[in-house]
């Protein structure tokens, strides 16, 4: 019987991994994803790159040396020109703009009186960056009238930051639960793509199956338990396969494209779609060169053991659940367009599971939503691997919720994969039906 | 009880099949109401019912693909378990082949589902492709291949294990002619070597010619068994056909016939001066009527008409609808 299931599994397996636009998608796919992250990086580059010149006619006795050319703008001084002449001569030149900065005798009417013109509606930062300067001075200045020295401004203007420290007396660091979380969250987000893209070719393996009309022939043979197991199995190690190909090749191509185009990487991740407060979290972390060593030390201090053991158990459940129920399905149905209605419920706790992961777990890792969440099986193997990177235990996950999560998850699991071989056992004999929920409901009670 | 139970096991012994009161629902559908049947060793055993009656249903049972709700069956004497998977071979109804497999690779792979050694199943392979002519066909792909050169990959891979029972449905539907005649005379030669072979269809004609015993069922029952010389002799109703040569005065010959005898039809042809008609007789004896004949005329035509499968099927079903 086992060497029934491993020839099943084999050929699961390599006809997945022979077919064509697997064979395609697999080397495709790298180039495409790296294609897109060089065309990204080089495109933001060139954004960046793009220093802004802006000509300042300064007619006042203020603001002499407050223009500093920055990473976005270098700034031109005018002299002796009128207004219209500094427009005619900035537009011929083609710079960004001009900073018109009249005379007047104190620095509150000189500012209020100043104009940019620019030849469309400028761009934020560029005001934003102006504005600074402006406020700054005029900061100054009102306080200067209350009596405050710019010496004693300036050690006013320190920045501040609070200490911080975990109960056990150990310094904690900002960002770091968000870097958990980021690990975790892809961790989780592997495993959904996993199930969207690999259940889907469990589904279409059994489709396939029933309208070649061989799966009678097949379990005239084989128990049909054993053909749905040997198929799930057999393509999700065509999927290990992909997945493991796409990984390697991507990194390999993307080390080349870095060192080719000499991107720099790290221009990407102030752009991604990352929530707010994980991004403020990182790009401080960019900032603070000294505590590298202690964001080291705690990614280091993240349970890489229980995350890849946890990853393993929670993938491997949850991924037979799902996978059991896409070929539930494909036997329910005859041809891919009928599946449409019953896809949808599956995807959705998934959807589900990742949008209150990244919202949710991200900003209270323990709170009751995201321990709901990493409670409930059809959700649990990405909620909760977004919190483990925190531990179990003491500050991370409670011991009671990991053992109930995994508890609930390999009951689910059990139910599930006996609900899932019924239907699909009643299935594949059906044809030119198309299955209503009523229908799979009357199929779960027939011997 | 005891000895009934004793007795029953003698009797399966030779049966290659006993089925006793089986019984199969889908919901409030019922597939198969206590059906009883005991398919002996060595013989051609003809399933027979129009689509729907619940043959299928059976057979699913049989090869343990689903499961009766009720009743036993017997294998060989054995009651029914999974490992008689490999002593059954079986060709569906909805039959087909992965398309996108190479038809040597695909006979391997459903040969050795079936229990065989790669190494063995190739050289029996080797076996049959030479035998049916096809053996250029293990590296084209399935979807190359006509509807017919599929069937026979598909016929030598159910009986490729050489199981004991091997069960056909509808084997020759996708057949042309000739093939159909090569997969009739490989089926026969099976029977010859042994091999017990269920039969199903819902073609009464493919019936005669093959089978040794036949089994009807109708609206999930089955409503007549048994061994189809029997059943004929049991349904024939003593109607001959009769030819007779007269020179003259047929009329009147047949109307003193039939003050006598119960003639259902008469034809007078008068260019070959023939008499045909067909009459209907009280017991099989046939004393009576020939001597009745033989005075006046010479007989160049007595034949007893035997009901055809067809005609069996159709009187029992009505009869038994008549009858409720």
């Amino acid at each position: 019987m086992a060497s029934k299931l491993g020839l099943i599994i084999k050929r699961e397996y390599l006809a997945k991994v022979r077919n064509r636009s697997f064979i395609v998608m697999t080397i495709l796919s790298p180039i495409l994803i790296v294609g897109m992250i060089v065309l990204i990086a080089f495109l933001t580059k060139i954004n960046d790159d793009e220093t802004r010149v802006i000509t300042v006619l300064n007619e006042s006795t203020f603001y002499q040396d407050a223009f500093k050319p920055s990473k976005n703008i270098s700034f031109l001084q005018f002299k002796n020109l009128t207004v219209e002449q500094a427009k005619d001569s900035t537009n011929a030149l083609e710079y960004y703009g001009l900073l018109h900065i009249p005379e007047g005798a104190t620095v509150e009417e000189v500012s209020k009186s100043t104009f940019l013109f620019t030849k469309d509606n400028p761009n934020t930062s560029v005001t934003k960056e102006l504005e600074n300067v402006f406020q700054n001075r005029l900061r100054q200045e009102r306080l200067q009238k209350l009596g405050v020295t710019p010496e004693q401004f300036s050690s006013v203007e320190k920045p501040f930051e609070i200490n911080l420290s975990t109960f056990d007396g150990e310094r904690s660091i900002r960002g770091v639960n968000e870097i958990k979380a980021i690990i975790g969250g892809s961790f989780g987000y592997a495993i959904m793509m996993f199930i969207i893209i690999y259940g889907g070719f469990v589904m279409r393996s059994v489709i396939e199956e029933k309208t070649s009309r061989i799966i009678e022939v097949i379990i005239s043979s084989v128990k049909p338990f054993q053909l749905m197991l040997g198929k799930i199995i057999g393509n999700s190690l065509a999927g290990v396969t992909q997945f493991s190909i796409w990984i390697v090749s991507a990194s390999a191509l993307l080390f080349v494209a870095v060192l080719i185009f000499g991107i720099d990487l790290s221009a990407l991740s102030d752009n991604s779609a990352m929530p707010p407060n994980a991004m403020g979290g990182m790009s401080e972390m960019g900032g603070m060169d000294g505590k590298m060593l202690m964001y080291a030390k705690e990614i280091y201090g993240i349970p890489w053991g229980l995350l890849i053991v946890s990853f393993f158990i929670y993938f491997v459940l949850g991924y037979l659940i799902y996978s059991s129920i896409y070929a539930a399905i494909g036997a329910a149905v005859d041809n891919e367009t009928d599946t449409q209605q019953f896809i949808f419920p599956i995807i959705l706790p998934l959807m589900l599971a990742i949008y209150v992961g990244f919202f949710s777990v991200f900003s209270n890792p323990h709170g009751p939503i995201a321990v709901g969440f990493s409670l409930f099986p059809l959700t649990s193997p990405i909620v909760m691997l977004m919190r483990l990177p925190g531990g179990i235990g003491e500050g991370g996950v409670p011991l009671w919720q990991f053992i109930v999560s995994v508890l609930l998850l390999a009951v689910t699991f059990l139910g599930i994969v006996s609900l899932a071989a019924k239907i699909y056992r009643t299935g594949i004999l059906m044809y030119g039906k198309k299955p209503t929920y009523k229908e799979l409901f009357k199929w779960l009670r027939y011997k | 009880m005891l000895q009934l139970h004793i007795f029953g096991k003698i009797v399966y012994m030779d049966h290659i099949l006993v089925a006793k009161n089986v019984t199969k629902t889908y919901g409030d559908y019922t597939a198969l109401s206590n059906i009883s049947l005991q398919i002996p060793k060595n013989c051609i055993y003809g399933l027979l019912g129009p689509n729907g009656a619940g043959k299928t249903s059976f057979i699913r049972i049989i090869n343990q693909i689903t499961y009766q709700d009720a009743g036993e069956l017997w294998l060989n004497g054995e009651p029914l378990a999974p490992k008689h998977i490999a002593s059954i071979g079986y060709l569906p109804e909805e039959r087909g082949l992965y398309k996108s497999m190479k038809v040597g690779e695909q006979a391997l792979y459903l040969a050795q589902l079936k229990g065989l050694s790669k190494a063995e199943a190739k050289t029996r392979l080797a076996y049959w492709f030479d035998r049916l002519n096809i053996g250029d066909w293990w590296d084209k792909k399935i979807q190359e291949l006509s509807k017919g050169m599929a069937q026979k990959i598909q016929f030598i891979v159910t009986v490729l294990h050489e199981p004991k029972l091997l069960i056909f449905d509808e084997p020759f539907s996708g057949f042309d002619p000739i093939n159909a005649n090569i997969i009739k005379d490989e089926i026969l030669r099976l029977k010859e070597n042994g091999t017990s072979i269920i039969f199903s269809t819902h073609r009464m004609e493919s019936v005669e010619e093959l089978c040794e015993y036949i089994a009807l069922i109708h609206k999930s029952e089955k409503i007549l068994d048994g061994k189809l010389s029997d059943i004929k002799r049991a349904y024939k109703n003593n109607i001959f056909n009769v030819g007779v040569h007269m020179e003259k005065d047929a009329d009147v010959f047949i109307k003193s016939l039939e003050e006598k005898f119960n003639i259902l039809s008469s034809q007078i042809d008068p260019v070959e001066r023939q008499l045909n008609f067909k009459v209907q007789l009280p017991s099989a004896h046939t004393g009576e009527i020939l001597a009745a004949l033989s005075k006046v005329s010479n007989i160049n035509r007595f034949e007893e008409t035997i009901p055809s499968a067809n005609d069996i099927f159709i009187q029992t079903v009505n009869s038994k609808d008549n009858g409720k």
